[in-house]
């Protein structure tokens, strides 16, 4: 086991008072303990290097701005703030898109078509289809109103005018419209998926 | 009955995990330059290049 002469809790203090050297042995005298568990956690070199200076950043500020209270727990404090910038580091990689660098770098594992293939439009356009068949089923003043809300965008105040029954009437026909469609395609066992 | 003998790994692989030396060097020239200055309650970093 390593004897130290001089504690960690004298060296900080020597470094507060303005003896620059005293920082130089305690990063020397940690780095590894501090570095290896930044890499057991990111398991990425330049990523641990990054966290391990942010570490020390953070640690110098504290110091110098006289905020750091001395319980003789300089280690188990140094290695908190690493422990916390590990936890940050993974929260900006969720919100971030990354891509990794493996040498076979793919322009569209960043970025993607989102309009619909020809084979999914194809389908689109025939679900549509029947749906619109199925529509055709329906009592006429159920239909009337379903056609109304969906495809031409009415309020129910709207279609209440138009059709010259109330709200309720109108929203209670656009209910019993959506239950007739679904008994219709589970009798029928249709699939209407996309 | 033969006796096996294997490197420590452990030690060498202890010995790689370090932060590089310039890395060290940054931190040391950053506590240098950094300076405090307090004016009234407020706490002021400064920077020398």
């Amino acid at each position: 086991m390593k004897e130290y002469t001089l504690s960690d809790a004298v060296l900080v203090n020597r470094y507060i008072q303005g003896d620059e050297a005293a920082l130089a042995t305690l990063i020397e005298r940690h780095k590894q303990r501090i570095y290896s568990f930044i890499f057991s956690k990111v398991f990425d070199r330049d990523i641990s290097e990054d966290i391990f200076q942010d570490t020390f950043i953070k640690v110098i500020k504290t110091l110098k701005r006289g905020k750091y209270n001395e319980e003789g727990k300089f280690l188990p404090w140094v290695m908190r703030i690493a422990h916390n910038l590990v936890i940050d580091h993974f929260r900006k990689g969720n919100r971030m898109p990354k891509f990794e660098d493996n040498g076979e770098f793919s322009i569209f594992s960043v970025i993607s078509d989102s309009d619909l293939n020809a084979e999914k439009q194809l389908i689109k356009e025939q679900v549509e289809e029947e749906l619109r068949n199925l529509i055709q089923e329906l009592p006429t003043d159920q239909r009337e109103v379903l056609i109304m809300r969906m495809y031409k965008d009415m309020s129910f105040k709207e279609i209440s005018d138009k059709t010259g029954v109330s709200i309720n009437t109108a929203l209670g026909r656009m209910r019993y419209a959506l239950i007739n469609l679904r008994k219709v395609i589970d009798k029928n066992n249709i699939v209407l998926t996309n | 009955m033969a006796k096996f003998y294997f490197k420590n790994a452990r030690k060498k692989d202890e010995a790689y995990l370090q932060p590089q030396e310039q890395t060290i060097d940054f931190l040391l020239n950053y506590s240098k330059s950094l300076n405090v200055i307090e004016v009234g309650t407020l706490q002021f970093e400064t920077s020398l290049n």
